[in-house]
């Protein structure tokens, strides 16, 4: 297996492709109404989360929003354990109780993730300081859209990172649209990144189409995180091919140019490390997934829909 | 839920104090995070020293930034790390709706029990010598909403050390109402640890007359109504819910059984308030069998006023409480009845500056 080769394309490529079937699956299952979950899908942006998580052990620990596939997959999240949480079946990661926007799989450090935006930041700043305390060797990623850095939890929260030197990467996932409304719409000044350095914090800034650049970039910001030199940020340009809710795509709704939308997928980070591969390995890599795809969507299918008592579990922990 | 009436007596900030020192020696994990923590002032007393003996990692001022604050205390209580939030006034509480509801709340329920968030925020709501609009709010029926929250409010020195204590042992997250009038009130309270357990209300007086119901620092005024209502051969019943959420209505309930008559007094305004859910929670106890008279004192329906002369008139007293309590009993059509004069020292002596 090349998941622990020299081979970071192959890794990233399995990662990603996993990603994007998973997502199109979903996108062929929800018109059967199975999976009863509004569903924030995260193909064109694959590469963020593969290229971050493949430098991430198990004990790291990892925070992100609604559109949270991606990073579930890519944090090693269990495949048909998050299957049977968007059917709303026992065997999901919460017992249905979460569906696709919260996902969760402590085993691997997926924290769960947040539908109100930005609430996991501080969370996840939470999280790093609890690791110093604890003097422990593990981590903090934390992901989050652009837009959750129009909120005010953002600049308390890299604010107080900077000011402890918290073990903790910030991952802005820019794919320039809140909903419909345009990054540029929102922002002033000079961006993110000079942003992320006004509070202290090294920032850097990766364009999209760059995934293997993406990935050594983010080695070295872990790196500098696990050596205890305080938080990083990094700006991954990126790029939402479906609508910001749904299995759709979204050109009847005429907020961006449909020649943007073609040119990004035409120009797609799959392929751009898929063609970094011999055609021998993309293949088995491609076949060992469909099949991991498929036993997944298989086991949601047999899984059976909780009991009516357990409505009440679990509002208390005990 | 009885308590001792001999031995050593602290106030109840010195009891909020021994508590958490306590339980910060017992358990590593416990920490103290807010604005002030570590200043001269400690918090009215409540952290004083607490910096010296456990350092600045487990005793620690922050930033103004309640909201991430907040969320930064409960990804620290993700991790296994036990944060204790102070609040100097509880109005900006406010300022931390979104982490305490939409995340501190929900995590278990949400991840059906894969995350737990054993965190306790303490708020201290203001009275008393200019205090006005925004640094005297009571907002515990805001919490009392929120499945996943537990809410308590102690009165007393002795239940104030023992809430603390339950509450820091508590895997989940809980908010602890502290009234600024209470901190220098002092009561018997035992140098050993205990826990008061949530649900379980405090007959602070018994009587058969009518039930009266006071909510934190209330609850005092309701005791010195009581005495006001012995001059009209009245004998009121004081019971102190101590935990708002869970609620024990079930002894409220009992007792308006015997006496047929219900005073709520809250801290806090009427409306969807504290005191709306005790009635409401003693009436579909009891309603069917067992017909009482019921009323409810709080807040005017105003925000509150600076100067001193109208904010007589937002507060119950123990004057009205007596005097709604003797309406309830003696029926509507009673000849008016004033109640005598009782100093409330902790309002009457508060000198601030907050």
């Amino acid at each position: 297996m090349e998941e622990r080769t020299n081979n970071p394309a192959a890794r990233l490529y399995r990662s990603m492709y996993l990603i994007r079937r998973v997502e199109e699956e979903i996108i062929r299952l929800y018109p059967t109404d199975k999976i009863k979950s509004p569903v924030h899908l995260s193909i064109g942006q694959e590469a963020v989360s593969a290229a971050v998580c493949d430098h991430l052990e198990p004990t790291d620990i990892l925070f992100g929003t609604y559109r949270g596939h991606a990073l579930y997959l890519a944090k090693g999240g269990n495949v048909p354990r998050m299957m049977a949480e968007l059917y709303g079946k026992v065997d999901g990661c919460a017992r249905g109780k979460a569906g696709s926007m919260h996902l969760v799989d402590p085993s691997v450090g997926m924290m769960g993730t947040s539908a109100v935006v930005a609430t996991g930041i501080s969370n996840a700043v939470g999280a790093a300081l609890a690791l110093k305390m604890q003097k422990s060797k593990a981590i903090v990623v934390c992901f989050f859209g652009e837009g959750s850095t129009d909120e005010g939890a953002w600049h308390e929260s890299m604010n107080f990172a900077s000011l402890k030197k918290l073990p903790i990467l910030f991952v802005c996932e820019n794919n320039f649209f809140a909903i419909y409304s345009h990054v540029k719409d929102r922002l002033a000044g000079p961006g993110l990144q000079a942003r992320s350095e006004a509070y202290g914090i090294p920032a850097e800034h990766v364009e999209d189409h760059e995934p293997m650049k993406l990935h050594e970039r983010a080695g070295a910001a872990l790196a500098a995180v696990r050596r205890g030199e305080g938080p990083r940020f990094i700006e991954c340009m990126t790029y939402r091919w479906r609508d910001h809710v749904g299995p759709t795509e979204d050109r009847i709704h005429k907020y961006r140019p449909d020649a943007e939308l073609d040119a990004k997928i035409e120009n797609d980070n799959l392929k751009i490390v898929g063609s970094l591969l011999p055609d021998e390995l993309r293949k088995l890599i491609e076949a060992e997934e469909e099949k991991r795809i498929a036993d997944a969507i298989a086991f949601a299918e047999a899984s059976t829909f909780p009991e009516d008592r357990e409505i009440y579990d679990h509002v208390f922990a005990n | 839920m009885s308590s001792p009436t001999e031995g050593r007596t602290l106030t109840y900030g010195e009891a909020v104090f021994e508590a958490t020192q306590a339980e910060m020696r017992r358990d590593p994990k416990v920490f103290v995070m807010g604005q002030g923590v570590d200043d001269a002032r400690g918090m009215f007393g409540t952290t004083l020293g607490l910096q010296k003996e456990f350092g600045p990692e487990r005793n620690f001022d922050v930033p103004l930034a309640e909201d991430a604050m907040t969320g930064i205390g409960i990804g620290a209580a993700l991790m296994g790390m036990r944060p204790i939030q102070v609040h100097q006034r509880m109005d900006f509480v406010l300022l931390c709706m979104n982490q305490i509801v939409n995340m501190a709340a929900k995590m278990s329920y949400m991840f059906s029990g894969a995350h737990h968030v054993p965190m306790v925020i303490r708020a201290i709501i203001g009275r008393s010598w200019g205090q006005g609009a925004q640094h005297s709010q009571a907002f515990h029926s805001y919490f009392m909403h929120i499945p996943g929250l537990r809410v308590v409010a102690p009165t007393t020195p002795h239940d104030a050390k023992g809430c603390l204590i339950t509450a820091i042992r508590d895997n989940n997250p809980v908010i602890m109402i502290e009234h600024r009038m209470l901190h220098n009130v002092k009561g018997v309270v035992p140098t050993e640890s205990y826990e008061i357990p949530y649900g379980k209300a405090r007959v602070l007086s018994p009587g058969k007359d009518i039930t009266i119901v006071g909510i934190s620092h209330m609850a005092l005024e309701c005791v010195r109504a009581k005495h006001l209502l012995e001059a009209a051969n009245i004998d009121a019943e004081v019971i102190d819910p101590v935990s708002l959420s869970p609620l024990d209505a079930e002894t409220i309930a009992k007792s308006v059984e015997r006496t047929g008559r219900l005073l709520v007094v809250d801290t806090g305004w009427l409306s969807c308030g504290a005191s709306s859910e005790i009635l409401s929670e003693v009436f579909e106890r009891i309603g069917a069998r067992r017909p009482f008279v019921a009323k409810r004192l709080g807040y005017l329906p105003t925000p509150c006023p600076t100067t001193k002369i109208l904010e007589n008139l937002y507060y119950p007293s123990p004057q009205s409480i007596a005097e709604a309590a003797y309406q309830l009993t003696r029926g509507a059509d009673a000849p008016v009845w004033k109640a005598g004069k009782v100093d409330s020292n902790e309002v009457a002596e508060f000198r601030g500056p907050f």
